[in-house]
């Protein structure tokens, strides 16, 4: 059985507008899913569904499991317990994750409490090796989010997600606020422990060439609807639809771009 | 030089410097890249290209004088030098139809005959005539993103600033956009001046790079030489970082 199966996900307004339809996607214990889509295309929108964290107005319709756990419908404390632990999220904008006014330490020690059950000095040492792990520095842990850079923060939120070593990694366009540079080290550090930790992906992206970075199979979508799945590089060579044909060719002329470095 | 930066420093009273000993020039008709991360002190400069902000050191000249600083010795200055900026979003006033946001340096600048210079700039940016009764929110991102440059195109300027033109916007419209203004540089000899973290942006639009760290200038030329060949290892590593698309 695979940790998260969708089948004939739809997320609709109350008032009947359906934002994603038709969509059925798995993702298997220590695989790694992309949805590649642009504005509107409902990619978000799914990450959240498939976590029970759809905002007031949405509703969602299909079957989704989570490591057995049908989760449209079911209750908060039935989704606590799958939550952090079965999967847990990773956020575009790290300072939603982040409450502005607690030391990130103690922010990070929270889910180990929670959830591993850590008290006093284990505790402690469990915070600063989570800080370890996405290489931030011990003294990270005193500071607040606004006192470190948006790279250390999206580090931090990263450390939280994986406090409770979740099976899926689910990460919402994790290094779009990000500089270059800062994207390079995020994406690299994400990579890195989802393998070391044998997790599972869901990673959520409008770039192409980020998502080449760390999976391999994709979903592409448009409208709300799924236009095309399969490996990356299958889709890069042979686009299929209209649509991915269009996303493809610009993303390629983007990255021609760079090799003449120079005016065309 | 239409446009140029002379050892331009800037600091706030009580801190350290943003910019430090910066000159670049940009002669009429071309285009330079201003490129950098965050904190590199590309905003900024642009908002001492615009004689927002006075630099606390150094000059900034355009046509070879220093930026007028009064109001009212301004109005040629802001007629030949316009704006766009990054969020489409934020940089249209919402309850305003169209023809009044493109029209407003028209306004500002005492154009009488707004309504055909507002027809025209709405056709050259490749929006429809009916755009003018319409407001920003029936728009998408990419329209919006027009609408902005109708706007800066106007009243007719030789120098586009533009502050992150495409970087909110999405891959397929950023070419669009991309190939847009590729057009007006083309058709109307427009000089840009662009502030951009995207290097392929950069790559397609730029004849000239100045990159950009911590508020100096690491490096500066052809962009050709500075994105092909760089010699500064900030350069290289801000090259380096760029996601790929397989081969």
């Amino acid at each position: 059985m695979s940790l998260l199966s969708v089948s004939g996900l739809a997320v609709s307004t109350h008032d009947g507008r359906a934002l994603v339809s038709g969509l059925s996607f798995a993702v298997p214990r220590g695989g790694r899913l992309s949805l590649i889509g642009e504005s509107g295309s409902g990619k978000s929108l799914t990450a959240l569904a498939v976590t029970g964290l759809l905002p007031p107005g949405l509703a969602a319709t299909g079957t989704v499991l989570l490591d057995g756990t049908p989760v449209i419908g079911a209750t908060d404390r039935t989704l606590d317990r799958v939550r952090g632990r079965v999967a847990a999220v990773v956020f575009q904008e790290p300072s939603t994750a982040l409450d502005p006014l607690m030391r990130l330490g103690k922010q990070i020690a929270e889910p180990l409490r929670r959830h591993r059950g850590l008290r006093g000095a284990a505790l402690r040492s469990a915070v600063l090796e989570a800080l370890d792990e996405v290489a931030l520095p011990a003294r990270v842990a005193r500071a607040y989010p606004h006192e470190v850079s948006g790279g250390q923060r999206q580090r931090a939120a990263i450390a939280m997600a994986l406090a409770c070593r979740p099976a899926l990694l689910i990460a919402d366009e994790p290094t779009t606020a990000l500089d270059v540079t800062v994207q390079a080290d995020v994406l690299a550090l994400l990579d890195r422990l989802v393998a070391a930790h044998d997790m599972a992906l869901l990673f959520v992206s409008h770039d192409l060439a980020v998502v080449a970075k760390v999976t391999d199979e994709v979903v592409v979508l448009s409208g709300g609807r799924p236009v095309q799945s399969g490996p990356l590089r299958t889709v890069l060579a042979n686009p299929g639809d209209d649509y991915t044909r269009s996303l493809v060719a610009s993303a390629r002329r983007l990255d021609a771009a760079l090799d003449l470095g120079g005016v065309s | 030089m239409i446009l140029e930066a002379r050892s331009v420093g800037f600091r706030y009273a009580d801190g350290a410097p943003v910019l430090d000993d910066v000159s670049f020039g940009v002669t009429a008709g071309r285009s330079v890249a201003l490129v950098g991360e965050s904190a590199a002190g590309k905003t900024t400069l642009l908002r001492l290209l615009l004689g927002l902000r006075r630099p606390t050191s150094g000059t900034v000249l355009f046509s070879g004088r220093p930026l007028p600083t009064r109001h009212r010795a301004a109005q040629p200055f802001r007629r030949q030098v316009q704006t766009v900026f990054q969020d489409p979003y934020s940089s249209l006033d919402p309850r305003q139809q169209v023809s009044r946001i493109v029209g407003e340096p028209l306004r500002a600048l005492g154009f009488t005959d707004q309504a055909p210079r507002v027809a025209a700039a709405l056709d050259a940016v490749g929006l429809p005539a009916d755009a003018a009764e319409r407001y920003p929110h029936e728009f998408s991102g990419g329209q919006r993103q027009r609408i902005a440059i109708a706007r800066a195109i106007a009243v007719e300027p030789t120098v586009l600033l533009a502050d992150e033109p495409v970087s909110a916007l999405d891959v397929s419209t950023k070419v669009r956009i991309i190939d847009l203004l590729a057009e007006l540089r083309a058709t109307r000899g427009l000089t840009l001046v662009m502030v951009s973290h995207d290097l392929a942006a950069v790559a397609s639009l730029c004849d000239e790079t100045v990159v950009l760290e911590r508020g100096r200038v690491v490096e500066q030329g052809p962009t050709r030489e500075v994105l092909g060949s760089p010699r500064d290892a900030y350069t290289r590593r801000l090259i380096a970082s760029i996601p790929r698309l397989p081969s």
